[in-house]
């Protein structure tokens, strides 16, 4: 398989009062045309992972790697003006709330043909069908009512099947969605994850999808890196999740409670220092 | 209807809003918990599975139908006894603490409004309870992490020696291991202090490791009432209860 994006030595540090934060520490690891879920706990390091490939991280944080390669060409080379045209047009993120991603005093159409029309040279007339064919491309009922509304009249569900319409539209070749439906019902979860999977298949994506919910990723993705402490401590195929054998692997996904085996408490991660000592695990494929 | 029960509601309705504006947020809502048991409610957002819980503390402002803690009826007003005995535990600990309040600002408060004596004994007791211990006595919430800060709000709850915990989404904020952790707490907690437990999830293993009775709902009404046996075992008759079942298994 092709690899579109190979992300070499990463390692993102905060300069704090009390020395140095490494966020994440020297990771490695490659994305084809597939689905590569991340996960981990909140301060494992996968969120700041997914925003250094745009170079979404702000001063004072410092971004090192050997290289974040697309298509060969490094993205720590280029400059401001050559990454915003990486951002969105090749590469694009999705974040958990759509809420918060959305400028709530510009009505929806306006909003997604803005982002579009920066990356093609088209006329606003071709930009409005264009948007209203993404729209209905991600399951909305009425395009042409949402395209004259605002955020707050949409739901949730909606809101991010917008966000995930307006991240396609220009036809990025690699999708970041960090927790893309945390803030979802499940019921709705279900409906914008099978929106987004449809979509990235049919136009040969790859996609990395950031969670905490390793459930969610097992059955979602095709392959899995498991962050702790800023480390890869362990990569494996989606669907053999359940033989991981890292303990750290292993302790969260027996501290969930299962439906069908009631017991009366869960387990509990007993965490290990020498986890945080341990070297990353290469991510290439 | 027996005394054994610590919560009745009986064909309660909430709304928001009048004339045109007026939602219905909860419809006809019925069910009892025992003394002692555990009983949880789960639905999508908006199915008024929350509202039912502030229509119970007072936070939601009309409500009609009855309400009875612990075989006494409520009224229009809550009495002090009333918070006494019902407490509640709020999903985000990161909205639900005063960040300028240090932990033993926030117990020591609860403990004075409620005119309590011996507040440096009982703080201790319930830090020690809730696995803290002293040295988070002084601290500040942005000190602690999301774990530590819903045992601090558990413990703000369990200070008042309550009959009746109200958990609304407590642990849906949190990382599963955390999340093991703070529903061990309870179950502990439950057992040791002979607590009710009317527990509010979108997240039906969470429902089904801690209670033992479910209330399905969607759009304001509670469309199935179900043991926990039968929600193992998968025998449900409404089909939106199938619906949510299959969407989260």
């Amino acid at each position: 398989m092709e690899t579109l994006l190979e992300v070499d030595n990463l390692k993102v540090t905060f300069p704090t009062r009390t020395g140095n934060f490494e966020a994440v520490r020297d990771i490695s690891f490659s994305l084809g045309r597939e689905r590569l879920g991340i996960v981990g706990e909140s301060g494992s390091g996968k969120s700041i992972t997914g925003r250094s490939i745009l170079r979404l991280i702000q001063k004072p944080g410092i971004v090192e790697a050997k290289q974040i390669a697309l298509h060969g060409e490094n993205l720590l080379d280029f400059t401001e003006r050559q990454m915003r045209k990486v951002r969105g047009h090749r590469i694009s993120m999705v974040m958990q709330d759509p809420k918060f991603s959305l400028n709530p005093v510009m009505k929806i159409g306006a909003q997604i043909i803005e982002g579009y029309r920066l990356h093609k040279n088209i006329s606003k007339a071709e930009a409005r069908i264009a948007t209203l064919e993404m729209l209905e491309a991600v399951l909305i009922r009425d395009p042409e009512r949402v395209f004259d509304a605002y955020p707050h009249e949409m739901s949730g569900g909606m809101g991010q099947r917008i966000m995930i319409a307006m991240m396609l539209i220009p036809g990025p070749e690699i999708l970041i969605a960090d927790e893309p439906t945390s803030a979802l019902d499940v019921t709705v979860q279900k409906e914008v994850l099978e929106i987004m999977d449809k979509l990235v298949r049919e136009r040969g994506m790859g996609l990395i999808f950031i969670s905490h919910d390793l459930h969610l990723v097992s059955s979602f993705c095709d392959r899995v890196l498991i962050m702790y402490g800023g480390r890869i401590v362990e990569t494996c195929q989606a669907d053999r999740l359940h033989e991981a054998k890292h303990p750290y692997t292993r302790g969260l996904l027996n501290s969930m409670p299962i439906l069908d085996q009631p017991k009366k408490y869960l387990e509990v991660l007993s965490r290990d220092d020498t986890w945080r000592d341990q070297l990353s695990v290469s991510g290439n494929k | 209807m027996t005394v054994n029960n610590s919560i009745e509601l009986e064909d309660v309705n909430v709304w928001f809003g009048e004339g045109v504006k007026r939602v219905d947020a909860v419809l006809d809502a019925s069910f009892a918990v025992e003394q002692g048991g555990s009983f949880g409610l789960v639905g999508e957002s908006g199915s008024g599975k929350s509202t039912i819980l502030k229509a119970i503390t007072g936070l939601a402002g009309n409500w009609q139908g009855k309400i009875n803690i612990m075989g006494k009826p409520l009224g229009e007003t809550r009495t002090d006894e009333f918070y006494k005995s019902v407490q509640m535990v709020f999903q985000d600990p990161y909205a639900s603490l005063h960040p300028r309040h240090t932990v033993d600002h926030v117990l020591s408060e609860t403990l004075s409004l409620h005119k309590f004596d011996n507040i440096d004994e009982r703080i201790v007791k319930v830090l020690n309870e809730v696995g803290l211990g002293q040295s988070f006595r002084f601290r500040y919430p942005h000190q602690l992490s999301g774990g530590q800060r819903q045992r601090v709000a558990i413990a703000r709850a369990l200070i008042l020696e309550p009959s009746i915990l109200l958990l609304d989404e407590p642990t849906s904020a949190l990382d599963v291991s955390v999340q093991a952790e703070i529903l061990n707490l309870l179950t502990d907690l439950r057992e040791e202090l002979n607590l009710t437990y009317l527990m509010v999830s979108h997240d039906l293993a969470v429902v089904g490791h801690m209670c033992s009775n479910v209330a399905v709902m969607n759009l304001g009404k509670i469309v199935e009432l179900l043991t926990i046996e039968d929600m193992r075992a998968h025998k449900t008759e409404h089909p939106y209860t199938r619906e949510l079942f299959e969407a989260s298994l």
